[in-house]
Protein backbone atom coordinates (compact mmCIF):
# COMPACT_ATOMS: atom_id res chain seq x y z
CA UNK A 1 0.00 0.00 0.00
CA UNK A 2 1.15 3.39 -0.92
CA UNK A 3 1.03 6.42 1.61
CA UNK A 4 0.96 9.95 0.83
CA UNK A 5 3.30 11.21 3.34
CA UNK A 6 3.17 14.85 1.74
CA UNK A 7 0.28 15.17 3.88
CA UNK A 8 2.10 14.87 7.38
CA UNK A 9 5.16 16.91 6.27
CA UNK A 10 4.79 19.63 8.96
CA UNK A 11 4.58 16.27 11.48
CA UNK A 12 7.41 14.96 9.85
CA UNK A 13 9.38 18.81 10.25
CA UNK A 14 8.09 19.15 13.73
CA UNK A 15 10.38 15.96 14.57
CA UNK A 16 13.06 17.00 13.08
CA UNK A 17 13.29 20.17 14.68
CA UNK A 18 12.76 18.90 18.15
CA UNK A 19 15.93 16.59 17.23
CA UNK A 20 17.63 19.49 15.61
CA UNK A 21 17.10 21.92 18.62
CA UNK A 22 18.44 19.21 20.59
CA UNK A 23 21.32 19.00 18.89
CA UNK A 24 22.75 22.39 18.53
CA UNK A 25 22.34 22.84 22.07
CA UNK A 26 25.21 20.01 22.18
CA UNK A 27 27.32 21.21 19.67
CA UNK A 28 27.16 24.95 20.26
CA UNK A 29 28.69 27.26 22.36
CA UNK A 30 27.14 28.28 25.35
CA UNK A 31 27.08 31.75 24.93
CA UNK A 32 25.14 31.25 21.86
CA UNK A 33 22.67 29.30 23.17
CA UNK A 34 20.13 32.39 23.87
CA UNK A 35 19.87 32.49 20.37
CA UNK A 36 18.18 28.81 20.03
CA UNK A 37 14.80 30.69 21.11
CA UNK A 38 15.04 33.10 17.80
CA UNK A 39 15.67 29.51 15.72
CA UNK A 40 13.53 27.53 17.65
CA UNK A 41 10.80 30.40 16.75
CA UNK A 42 11.66 31.14 13.41
CA UNK A 43 11.42 27.39 12.19
CA UNK A 44 8.05 27.30 13.68
CA UNK A 45 6.48 30.27 11.84
CA UNK A 46 7.88 28.09 8.67
CA UNK A 47 5.98 25.29 9.75
CA UNK A 48 3.51 26.96 10.23
CA UNK A 49 3.71 28.88 6.44
CA UNK A 50 3.57 24.91 5.55
CA UNK A 51 0.40 23.97 7.11
CA UNK A 52 -1.10 27.46 5.67
CA UNK A 53 0.11 26.09 2.27
CA UNK A 54 -1.02 22.85 2.32
CA UNK A 55 -4.29 23.84 3.56
CA UNK A 56 -6.65 21.78 1.00
CA UNK A 57 -4.02 19.33 0.74
CA UNK A 58 -6.10 16.71 2.61
CA UNK A 59 -5.83 12.56 2.90
CA UNK A 60 -5.59 9.91 5.23
CA UNK A 61 -2.33 8.33 6.54
CA UNK A 62 -1.73 4.85 7.50
CA UNK A 63 -5.38 3.49 6.21
CA UNK A 64 -7.23 6.03 8.03
CA UNK A 65 -5.55 6.68 11.34
CA UNK A 66 -4.07 9.35 10.43
CA UNK A 67 -6.34 12.19 9.19
CA UNK A 68 -5.81 15.38 8.06
CA UNK A 69 -8.59 17.49 6.97
CA UNK A 70 -9.10 21.27 7.25
CA UNK A 71 -10.91 20.77 10.55
CA UNK A 72 -7.32 19.35 11.98
CA UNK A 73 -5.51 21.76 9.90
CA UNK A 74 -7.20 24.62 11.88
CA UNK A 75 -6.06 23.13 15.61
CA UNK A 76 -2.35 23.05 14.17
CA UNK A 77 -3.00 26.40 12.78
CA UNK A 78 -4.07 27.71 16.56
CA UNK A 79 -1.09 25.13 18.13
CA UNK A 80 1.22 26.01 16.04
CA UNK A 81 0.19 30.40 16.64
CA UNK A 82 0.33 29.64 20.02
CA UNK A 83 3.96 27.94 20.30
CA UNK A 84 5.36 30.57 18.19
CA UNK A 85 3.70 33.31 21.05
CA UNK A 86 4.95 31.81 23.50
CA UNK A 87 8.63 31.08 22.54
CA UNK A 88 8.89 34.67 21.55
CA UNK A 89 7.04 35.58 25.29
CA UNK A 90 9.58 33.31 27.11
CA UNK A 91 12.72 34.27 25.14
CA UNK A 92 13.71 36.85 28.23
CA UNK A 93 12.17 34.49 31.04
CA UNK A 94 14.24 30.93 30.14
CA UNK A 95 17.28 32.89 29.65
CA UNK A 96 17.04 34.27 32.88
CA UNK A 97 15.95 32.25 35.17
CA UNK A 98 15.44 28.42 33.70
CA UNK A 99 18.91 28.10 31.47
CA UNK A 100 19.12 24.47 29.09
CA UNK A 101 17.34 26.33 26.22
CA UNK A 102 17.95 23.60 23.86
CA UNK A 103 15.85 21.40 25.89
CA UNK A 104 13.21 23.74 26.53
CA UNK A 105 12.51 24.44 23.27
CA UNK A 106 12.96 21.05 22.07
CA UNK A 107 10.77 19.93 24.76
CA UNK A 108 8.44 22.67 23.53
CA UNK A 109 8.08 21.67 20.15
CA UNK A 110 7.27 17.93 20.85
CA UNK A 111 4.71 18.94 22.76
CA UNK A 112 3.27 20.94 19.91
CA UNK A 113 3.90 17.95 17.87
CA UNK A 114 1.84 15.71 20.14
CA UNK A 115 -1.12 18.58 20.03
CA UNK A 116 -0.89 18.30 16.07
CA UNK A 117 -1.25 14.77 16.47
CA UNK A 118 -4.22 14.36 18.69
CA UNK A 119 -5.51 17.13 16.54
CA UNK A 120 -5.54 14.88 13.42
CA UNK A 121 -5.71 11.13 15.10
CA UNK A 122 -8.79 9.48 14.11
CA UNK A 123 -8.39 6.60 16.18
CA UNK A 124 -7.97 5.65 20.15
CA UNK A 125 -4.68 4.41 19.99
CA UNK A 126 -3.12 7.22 18.16
CA UNK A 127 -5.21 9.88 20.27
CA UNK A 128 -3.77 8.25 23.15
CA UNK A 129 0.06 8.38 21.94
CA UNK A 130 -0.65 12.22 21.20
CA UNK A 131 -2.40 13.02 24.18
CA UNK A 132 0.50 11.12 26.11
CA UNK A 133 3.30 12.90 23.89
CA UNK A 134 1.93 16.53 24.66
CA UNK A 135 1.22 15.98 28.44
CA UNK A 136 4.53 13.98 29.38
CA UNK A 137 6.62 17.24 27.70
CA UNK A 138 4.39 19.46 29.62
CA UNK A 139 5.19 17.38 32.78
CA UNK A 140 8.69 17.91 31.68
CA UNK A 141 8.34 21.68 31.06
CA UNK A 142 6.11 22.12 34.63
CA UNK A 143 9.08 21.58 36.54
CA UNK A 144 11.43 22.90 35.13
CA UNK A 145 13.03 24.83 37.22
CA UNK A 146 13.89 22.38 39.18
CA UNK A 147 15.85 23.71 42.04
CA UNK A 148 12.72 25.59 42.78
CA UNK A 149 10.31 23.77 45.01
CA UNK A 150 6.87 25.35 43.89
CA UNK A 151 7.52 24.57 40.70
CA UNK A 152 8.79 20.82 41.47
CA UNK A 153 5.53 20.50 43.67
CA UNK A 154 3.52 21.21 40.99
CA UNK A 155 5.23 18.85 38.40
CA UNK A 156 4.58 16.69 41.04
CA UNK A 157 0.96 16.98 41.00
CA UNK A 158 0.59 17.28 37.32
CA UNK A 159 2.32 13.99 37.10
CA UNK A 160 0.45 12.29 39.63
CA UNK A 161 -3.40 13.75 37.96
CA UNK A 162 -1.89 13.34 34.65
CA UNK A 163 -1.38 9.61 35.30
CA UNK A 164 -4.87 9.24 36.88
CA UNK A 165 -6.63 11.07 34.24
CA UNK A 166 -4.69 8.67 31.44
CA UNK A 167 -6.19 5.89 33.42
CA UNK A 168 -9.43 6.68 33.91
CA UNK A 169 -9.65 7.85 30.04
CA UNK A 170 -8.07 5.00 29.15
CA UNK A 171 -10.40 2.42 30.67
CA UNK A 172 -13.45 4.34 29.14
CA UNK A 173 -11.66 3.92 25.70
CA UNK A 174 -11.51 0.12 26.05
CA UNK A 175 -15.35 -0.23 27.44
CA UNK A 176 -16.13 2.08 24.20
CA UNK A 177 -13.76 -0.63 22.12
CA UNK A 178 -15.39 -3.28 23.51
CA UNK A 179 -18.62 -2.58 22.57
CA UNK A 180 -18.06 -1.17 19.14
CA UNK A 181 -15.05 -3.91 18.25
CA UNK A 182 -13.15 -0.93 16.04
CA UNK A 183 -11.01 2.24 17.68
CA UNK A 184 -10.98 3.97 14.60
CA UNK A 185 -13.39 6.90 15.64
CA UNK A 186 -15.38 7.07 12.35
CA UNK A 187 -16.70 3.44 12.34
CA UNK A 188 -17.58 3.98 16.09
CA UNK A 189 -19.84 6.38 15.37
CA UNK A 190 -21.93 4.10 12.36
CA UNK A 191 -21.61 0.79 15.14
CA UNK A 192 -23.09 3.12 17.67
CA UNK A 193 -25.60 5.01 15.94
CA UNK A 194 -27.78 1.85 15.09
CA UNK A 195 -27.22 0.03 18.41
CA UNK A 196 -29.54 0.76 21.59
CA UNK A 197 -27.90 2.32 24.53
CA UNK A 198 -25.93 -0.24 26.77
CA UNK A 199 -25.19 0.31 30.38
CA UNK A 200 -21.84 -0.50 29.44
CA UNK A 201 -21.77 2.76 27.00
CA UNK A 202 -22.74 4.97 29.72
CA UNK A 203 -19.65 3.92 31.46
CA UNK A 204 -17.43 4.56 29.36
CA UNK A 205 -18.83 8.01 28.39
CA UNK A 206 -18.99 8.64 31.84
CA UNK A 207 -15.43 7.74 32.43
CA UNK A 208 -14.17 9.32 28.58
CA UNK A 209 -15.49 13.04 29.97
CA UNK A 210 -14.36 12.30 33.00
CA UNK A 211 -10.95 11.70 31.77
CA UNK A 212 -10.98 14.46 29.17
CA UNK A 213 -12.53 16.77 31.71
CA UNK A 214 -9.13 16.99 33.50
CA UNK A 215 -7.01 17.59 30.27
CA UNK A 216 -9.83 20.73 29.93
CA UNK A 217 -9.67 21.44 33.56
CA UNK A 218 -13.76 21.43 33.93
CA UNK A 219 -15.37 21.10 37.20
CA UNK A 220 -15.42 18.61 39.54
CA UNK A 221 -11.74 17.85 37.64
CA UNK A 222 -9.82 21.13 37.91
CA UNK A 223 -8.45 21.18 41.18
CA UNK A 224 -5.18 20.52 39.69
CA UNK A 225 -4.84 23.21 38.00
CA UNK A 226 -4.47 26.02 40.21
CA UNK A 227 -1.82 24.60 41.44
CA UNK A 228 0.09 23.54 38.30
CA UNK A 229 -0.50 26.78 36.73
CA UNK A 230 0.92 28.86 39.72
CA UNK A 231 3.59 26.80 40.22
CA UNK A 232 4.75 26.38 36.80
CA UNK A 233 7.00 28.35 34.83
CA UNK A 234 4.83 31.43 33.35
CA UNK A 235 5.45 30.78 29.57
CA UNK A 236 4.92 27.05 29.94
CA UNK A 237 1.49 28.11 32.32
CA UNK A 238 -0.43 30.02 29.31
CA UNK A 239 1.21 27.00 27.24
CA UNK A 240 -0.50 25.09 29.12
CA UNK A 241 -3.65 27.07 29.36
CA UNK A 242 -4.26 27.18 25.43
CA UNK A 243 -2.41 24.26 23.76
CA UNK A 244 -3.33 21.76 26.22
CA UNK A 245 -6.67 22.74 26.43
CA UNK A 246 -7.61 23.14 23.13
CA UNK A 247 -5.77 20.18 21.84
CA UNK A 248 -8.09 18.21 24.37
CA UNK A 249 -10.83 19.62 22.87
CA UNK A 250 -9.88 18.92 19.55
CA UNK A 251 -10.12 15.04 20.73
CA UNK A 252 -13.44 15.95 22.54
CA UNK A 253 -15.06 17.02 19.92
CA UNK A 254 -13.25 14.16 18.01
CA UNK A 255 -14.10 11.30 20.14
CA UNK A 256 -17.80 12.88 21.33
CA UNK A 257 -19.47 15.15 17.68
CA UNK A 258 -17.93 12.23 15.38
CA UNK A 259 -18.11 8.65 17.36
CA UNK A 260 -21.07 9.22 19.40
CA UNK A 261 -23.44 11.55 17.53
CA UNK A 262 -26.00 8.64 17.63
CA UNK A 263 -26.16 8.57 21.62
CA UNK A 264 -25.88 12.34 21.93
CA UNK A 265 -29.15 12.41 23.95
CA UNK A 266 -27.28 11.09 26.63
CA UNK A 267 -24.23 13.07 26.86
CA UNK A 268 -25.80 16.57 25.79
CA UNK A 269 -27.08 17.29 28.74
CA UNK A 270 -24.02 15.73 31.16
CA UNK A 271 -21.85 18.53 28.60
CA UNK A 272 -24.55 20.94 29.62
CA UNK A 273 -24.68 20.32 33.15
CA UNK A 274 -20.73 20.54 33.15
CA UNK A 275 -20.40 23.49 31.46
CA UNK A 276 -22.68 25.24 33.95
CA UNK A 277 -21.32 24.10 37.02
CA UNK A 278 -17.68 25.05 35.57
CA UNK A 279 -18.88 28.37 34.37
CA UNK A 280 -20.22 29.18 37.83
CA UNK A 281 -17.44 28.27 39.85
CA UNK A 282 -14.30 29.19 37.79
CA UNK A 283 -15.83 32.66 37.88
CA UNK A 284 -16.71 32.65 41.50
CA UNK A 285 -13.89 31.49 42.65
CA UNK A 286 -11.80 33.91 40.20
CA UNK A 287 -13.04 36.60 42.44
CA UNK A 288 -10.91 36.42 46.13
CA UNK A 289 -7.70 35.54 44.31
CA UNK A 290 -4.84 37.55 44.92
CA UNK A 291 -1.88 35.76 43.13
CA UNK A 292 -2.52 37.06 39.13
CA UNK A 293 -1.54 33.47 37.68
CA UNK A 294 -4.04 31.79 39.96
CA UNK A 295 -6.42 34.25 38.98
CA UNK A 296 -5.62 33.51 35.28
CA UNK A 297 -6.12 29.56 36.45
CA UNK A 298 -9.61 30.19 37.42
CA UNK A 299 -9.86 32.56 34.40
CA UNK A 300 -8.95 29.51 32.15
CA UNK A 301 -11.57 26.70 33.85
CA UNK A 302 -14.36 29.73 33.00
CA UNK A 303 -13.17 29.39 29.48
CA UNK A 304 -13.10 25.95 29.05
CA UNK A 305 -16.60 25.89 30.66
CA UNK A 306 -17.62 28.81 28.15
CA UNK A 307 -16.14 26.75 25.17
CA UNK A 308 -17.91 23.11 26.16
CA UNK A 309 -21.11 25.25 25.85
CA UNK A 310 -20.16 24.66 22.45
CA UNK A 311 -20.15 20.86 22.47
CA UNK A 312 -23.77 20.51 24.05
CA UNK A 313 -25.53 20.52 20.74
CA UNK A 314 -22.99 18.43 18.72
CA UNK A 315 -23.80 20.10 15.53
CA UNK A 316 -21.58 22.29 13.06
CA UNK A 317 -22.22 25.32 14.73
CA UNK A 318 -21.00 24.19 17.92
CA UNK A 319 -17.82 23.09 16.35
CA UNK A 320 -17.79 26.42 14.30
CA UNK A 321 -17.73 28.40 17.21
CA UNK A 322 -15.31 26.30 19.49
CA UNK A 323 -13.01 26.60 16.98
CA UNK A 324 -13.71 30.30 16.38
CA UNK A 325 -13.53 30.89 20.06
CA UNK A 326 -10.17 28.97 20.95
CA UNK A 327 -8.33 30.88 17.88
CA UNK A 328 -9.32 34.72 19.77
CA UNK A 329 -8.55 32.40 23.34
CA UNK A 330 -4.99 31.74 22.69
CA UNK A 331 -3.90 35.40 21.80
CA UNK A 332 -5.83 36.82 24.73
CA UNK A 333 -4.20 34.41 27.22
CA UNK A 334 -0.80 34.71 25.50
CA UNK A 335 -1.13 38.46 25.80
CA UNK A 336 -1.74 38.15 29.32
CA UNK A 337 1.03 36.18 30.01
CA UNK A 338 3.74 37.32 28.24
CA UNK A 339 3.20 40.43 29.92
CA UNK A 340 2.96 38.74 33.21
CA UNK A 341 6.20 36.90 32.68
CA UNK A 342 8.38 39.92 31.43
CA UNK A 343 6.99 41.39 35.13
CA UNK A 344 7.57 38.66 37.12
CA UNK A 345 11.19 39.24 35.66
CA UNK A 346 11.70 42.78 36.81
CA UNK A 347 9.97 42.29 39.95
CA UNK A 348 10.14 38.54 40.87
CA UNK A 349 6.26 38.86 42.07
CA UNK A 350 2.98 37.66 40.73
CA UNK A 351 1.17 39.12 43.07
CA UNK A 352 -1.91 41.31 41.70
CA UNK A 353 -1.24 44.23 43.99
CA UNK A 354 2.25 44.79 42.75
CA UNK A 355 0.98 45.88 39.43
CA UNK A 356 -0.03 48.95 41.24
CA UNK A 357 0.84 51.58 38.63
CA UNK A 358 1.94 49.54 35.87
CA UNK A 359 0.16 51.90 33.02
CA UNK A 360 2.67 54.70 34.07
CA UNK A 361 5.45 52.47 34.09
CA UNK A 362 4.58 50.53 30.74
CA UNK A 363 1.79 51.51 29.10
CA UNK A 364 2.20 49.11 26.52
CA UNK A 365 1.67 45.94 28.86
CA UNK A 366 -0.88 47.64 30.90
CA UNK A 367 -2.89 48.26 27.79
CA UNK A 368 -2.37 44.44 26.59
CA UNK A 369 -3.59 42.91 29.88
CA UNK A 370 -6.66 45.05 29.15
CA UNK A 371 -7.59 44.43 25.73
CA UNK A 372 -7.24 40.95 26.42
CA UNK A 373 -8.78 40.54 29.73
CA UNK A 374 -11.94 42.23 28.06
CA UNK A 375 -11.39 39.84 25.12
CA UNK A 376 -11.86 36.60 28.00
CA UNK A 377 -14.32 38.84 29.48
CA UNK A 378 -16.15 39.25 26.74
CA UNK A 379 -17.07 42.59 26.01
CA UNK A 380 -17.48 44.44 22.52
CA UNK A 381 -15.50 45.89 20.41
CA UNK A 382 -12.82 42.94 21.45
CA UNK A 383 -12.88 39.16 19.30
CA UNK A 384 -14.14 37.45 22.78
CA UNK A 385 -17.30 39.04 22.35
CA UNK A 386 -18.35 37.61 18.52
CA UNK A 387 -16.74 34.39 20.01
CA UNK A 388 -18.93 33.82 23.20
CA UNK A 389 -22.14 35.67 20.63
CA UNK A 390 -21.63 32.34 18.86
CA UNK A 391 -21.02 29.55 21.04
CA UNK A 392 -24.23 30.61 23.40
CA UNK A 393 -26.10 30.89 20.47
CA UNK A 394 -25.85 27.47 19.67
CA UNK A 395 -27.57 26.73 23.30
CA UNK A 396 -30.33 29.56 22.92
CA UNK A 397 -32.60 27.31 21.17
CA UNK A 398 -32.60 23.89 23.68
CA UNK A 399 -30.39 24.87 26.88
CA UNK A 400 -31.70 28.85 27.36
CA UNK A 401 -30.70 28.01 30.95
CA UNK A 402 -26.88 27.65 30.01
CA UNK A 403 -27.22 30.72 28.08
CA UNK A 404 -28.51 32.68 30.95
CA UNK A 405 -26.03 31.50 32.76
CA UNK A 406 -22.86 31.97 30.22
CA UNK A 407 -24.19 35.39 30.21
CA UNK A 408 -24.69 36.66 34.19
CA UNK A 409 -21.02 34.99 34.43
CA UNK A 410 -19.59 36.50 32.21
CA UNK A 411 -20.92 39.74 33.44
CA UNK A 412 -19.03 38.60 37.31
CA UNK A 413 -16.14 38.04 35.28
CA UNK A 414 -15.72 41.97 34.44
CA UNK A 415 -15.98 42.16 37.81
CA UNK A 416 -12.36 40.19 38.69
CA UNK A 417 -10.80 41.34 35.34
CA UNK A 418 -11.23 45.11 36.14
CA UNK A 419 -10.19 44.43 39.70
CA UNK A 420 -6.72 44.22 38.12
CA UNK A 421 -7.21 46.70 35.64
CA UNK A 422 -7.84 49.16 38.38
CA UNK A 423 -4.54 48.29 40.61
CA UNK A 424 -2.98 48.94 36.98
CA UNK A 425 -4.22 51.92 36.66
CA UNK A 426 -5.43 54.09 39.92
CA UNK A 427 -2.83 53.21 42.26
CA UNK A 428 0.82 54.53 42.67
CA UNK A 429 3.40 52.71 41.46
CA UNK A 430 6.66 52.42 44.44
CA UNK A 431 8.82 52.29 41.89
CA UNK A 432 7.59 54.71 38.88
CA UNK A 433 11.06 54.00 36.98
CA UNK A 434 9.86 53.06 33.06
CA UNK A 435 10.00 49.32 32.16
CA UNK A 436 11.88 48.95 28.94
CA UNK A 437 9.73 45.87 26.97
CA UNK A 438 12.41 44.02 24.80
CA UNK A 439 11.87 43.34 20.98
CA UNK A 440 10.44 39.95 21.06
CA UNK A 441 8.25 40.32 24.04
CA UNK A 442 6.98 43.89 22.41
CA UNK A 443 6.13 42.16 19.16
CA UNK A 444 4.12 39.76 20.88
CA UNK A 445 2.27 41.94 22.90
CA UNK A 446 1.33 44.60 20.03
CA UNK A 447 0.68 41.45 17.88
CA UNK A 448 -1.90 39.73 20.46
CA UNK A 449 -3.72 43.08 20.93
CA UNK A 450 -4.12 43.71 17.40
CA UNK A 451 -5.82 40.29 16.79
CA UNK A 452 -7.87 40.80 19.23
CA UNK A 453 -9.09 44.23 17.90
CA UNK A 454 -8.69 43.28 14.34
CA UNK A 455 -10.81 39.95 14.90
CA UNK A 456 -13.69 41.89 17.00
CA UNK A 457 -14.21 44.65 14.62
CA UNK A 458 -13.96 42.32 11.54
CA UNK A 459 -14.62 38.72 12.16
CA UNK A 460 -15.65 38.12 8.46
CA UNK A 461 -13.11 36.08 6.85
CA UNK A 462 -12.12 33.76 9.75
CA UNK A 463 -16.02 33.30 10.28
CA UNK A 464 -15.95 32.00 6.55
CA UNK A 465 -12.98 30.12 6.84
CA UNK A 466 -14.25 28.58 10.17
CA UNK A 467 -17.46 27.49 8.58
CA UNK A 468 -15.86 25.28 6.20
CA UNK A 469 -13.45 23.81 8.60
CA UNK A 470 -16.12 22.63 10.68
CA UNK A 471 -18.26 21.55 7.60
CA UNK A 472 -15.22 19.76 6.34
CA UNK A 473 -15.17 17.84 10.16
CA UNK A 474 -18.37 16.57 8.91
CA UNK A 475 -17.65 15.05 5.51
CA UNK A 476 -16.29 11.40 6.87
CA UNK B 1 -20.04 -32.50 33.60
CA UNK B 2 -19.21 -29.26 31.59
CA UNK B 3 -16.21 -27.71 33.18
CA UNK B 4 -16.75 -24.00 33.39
CA UNK B 5 -15.05 -21.88 30.91
CA UNK B 6 -13.41 -18.44 31.50
CA UNK B 7 -15.90 -16.00 29.87
CA UNK B 8 -15.37 -12.34 28.78
CA UNK B 9 -17.75 -11.22 31.86
CA UNK B 10 -14.72 -12.79 34.24
CA UNK B 11 -12.11 -10.75 32.86
CA UNK B 12 -14.17 -7.40 32.55
CA UNK B 13 -14.82 -7.87 36.30
CA UNK B 14 -11.42 -8.67 36.77
CA UNK B 15 -10.33 -5.25 35.51
CA UNK B 16 -13.31 -3.58 37.55
CA UNK B 17 -12.26 -4.50 40.49
CA UNK B 18 -8.41 -4.36 39.95
CA UNK B 19 -9.67 -0.76 38.87
CA UNK B 20 -11.71 -0.16 41.58
CA UNK B 21 -8.27 -0.51 44.22
CA UNK B 22 -5.92 1.39 42.01
CA UNK B 23 -8.10 4.29 42.43
CA UNK B 24 -8.60 3.35 46.31
CA UNK B 25 -5.04 3.13 46.27
CA UNK B 26 -4.85 6.29 44.68
CA UNK B 27 -7.34 8.52 46.57
CA UNK B 28 -6.17 7.34 50.03
CA UNK B 29 -2.19 6.61 50.07
CA UNK B 30 0.08 9.62 51.26
CA UNK B 31 3.20 8.35 50.10
CA UNK B 32 3.83 9.69 45.96
CA UNK B 33 5.08 6.43 45.31
CA UNK B 34 2.36 4.50 46.44
CA UNK B 35 -0.09 6.44 44.26
CA UNK B 36 2.42 5.84 41.57
CA UNK B 37 2.12 2.25 41.83
CA UNK B 38 -1.37 2.15 42.12
CA UNK B 39 -1.92 4.39 38.67
CA UNK B 40 -0.07 1.28 37.63
CA UNK B 41 -2.51 -0.82 38.67
CA UNK B 42 -5.41 1.10 37.40
CA UNK B 43 -3.43 0.94 33.81
CA UNK B 44 -3.28 -2.80 34.60
CA UNK B 45 -6.95 -2.98 34.86
CA UNK B 46 -7.41 -1.70 31.35
CA UNK B 47 -4.66 -3.80 30.01
CA UNK B 48 -6.93 -7.16 30.68
CA UNK B 49 -9.79 -4.98 29.88
CA UNK B 50 -8.02 -4.50 26.33
CA UNK B 51 -6.32 -8.14 25.50
CA UNK B 52 -10.09 -9.52 27.15
CA UNK B 53 -12.34 -7.70 24.51
CA UNK B 54 -9.51 -8.44 21.60
CA UNK B 55 -9.73 -12.09 22.52
CA UNK B 56 -13.81 -12.24 22.69
CA UNK B 57 -14.84 -9.30 20.10
CA UNK B 58 -11.89 -9.37 17.12
CA UNK B 59 -10.54 -12.44 17.80
CA UNK B 60 -9.24 -11.58 13.98
CA UNK B 61 -7.47 -8.19 14.42
CA UNK B 62 -4.62 -7.28 17.05
CA UNK B 63 -5.86 -4.33 17.50
CA UNK B 64 -6.75 -4.87 21.30
CA UNK B 65 -3.36 -6.23 21.87
CA UNK B 66 -1.69 -3.41 19.59
CA UNK B 67 -3.55 -0.99 21.92
CA UNK B 68 -2.28 -2.34 25.51
CA UNK B 69 1.33 -2.90 24.37
CA UNK B 70 0.99 1.04 23.40
CA UNK B 71 -0.10 1.65 26.82
CA UNK B 72 2.90 -0.39 28.68
CA UNK B 73 5.39 1.49 26.59
CA UNK B 74 3.68 5.23 27.65
CA UNK B 75 3.13 4.29 31.43
CA UNK B 76 6.76 3.20 31.66
CA UNK B 77 7.72 6.70 30.24
CA UNK B 78 4.95 8.32 32.47
CA UNK B 79 6.47 6.85 35.67
CA UNK B 80 10.22 7.26 34.11
CA UNK B 81 9.41 11.04 34.58
CA UNK B 82 7.23 10.71 38.14
CA UNK B 83 10.07 8.97 39.71
CA UNK B 84 12.68 11.61 38.51
CA UNK B 85 10.24 14.28 40.45
CA UNK B 86 10.18 12.37 42.82
CA UNK B 87 13.88 12.28 43.56
CA UNK B 88 13.86 15.82 42.38
CA UNK B 89 11.55 17.08 45.01
CA UNK B 90 13.20 14.38 47.84
CA UNK B 91 16.62 16.43 47.07
CA UNK B 92 14.66 19.14 47.70
CA UNK B 93 12.64 18.51 50.92
CA UNK B 94 13.84 15.17 52.05
CA UNK B 95 10.21 14.29 52.09
CA UNK B 96 7.74 12.55 49.52
CA UNK B 97 4.74 12.65 52.18
CA UNK B 98 1.63 14.05 49.72
CA UNK B 99 0.04 15.87 52.58
CA UNK B 100 3.13 17.96 53.09
CA UNK B 101 2.92 19.31 49.52
CA UNK B 102 0.84 22.19 50.26
CA UNK B 103 3.11 25.15 49.72
CA UNK B 104 0.78 25.76 46.17
CA UNK B 105 -2.83 26.41 48.09
CA UNK B 106 -5.84 28.86 47.96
Amino acid sequence: MQMDFSVIIPEIAMVSLGVLVLILGLILPKKSLPRLGWFTSFSLIGILALVVLNWNNVGTVSGGLYLIDQFSQFFKVIFLTAAILVVFGSMAYVDKHLGGQAEYYSILVFSTLGMMVMASANDFITMYLGLELMTISFIVLVCFRRNDSESLEAGMKYVLLAGISSAVLLYGLSLIYGIAGTVLVVEVGMILAVQQSLPLLLVGVVMLVAGLGFKIAAVPFHMWAPDVYQGAPTPITSFLAVGSKMASFAILIRIFVLGMFGVSLSWGILMAILAGVTIIIGNLVAIPQTNIKRLMAYSGIAQAGYILVGMVTASQAGVKAIMFYGFIYIFAVVGVFTAISYYYNLTGSDEIKDYAGLSQRSPLMAATMVVSMLTMAGIPPFAGFVGKFYLFMTVVENYLWLAIIGLIMSMVSVYYYLMVVLVMYRDRPQDSSPIVVSLPVRMTLIFTMLVSVVLGVYPGPLSEIINKAALSFFMH
Amino acid sequence: MPTPSITLEHYLILGAVLFGIGLFGVLTKKNAIAVLISIELMLCAVNINLLAFNKYITPEAFIGQIFAIFVITVAAAEVGVGLAIIIAIYRNRLNINLEDFDWLKW
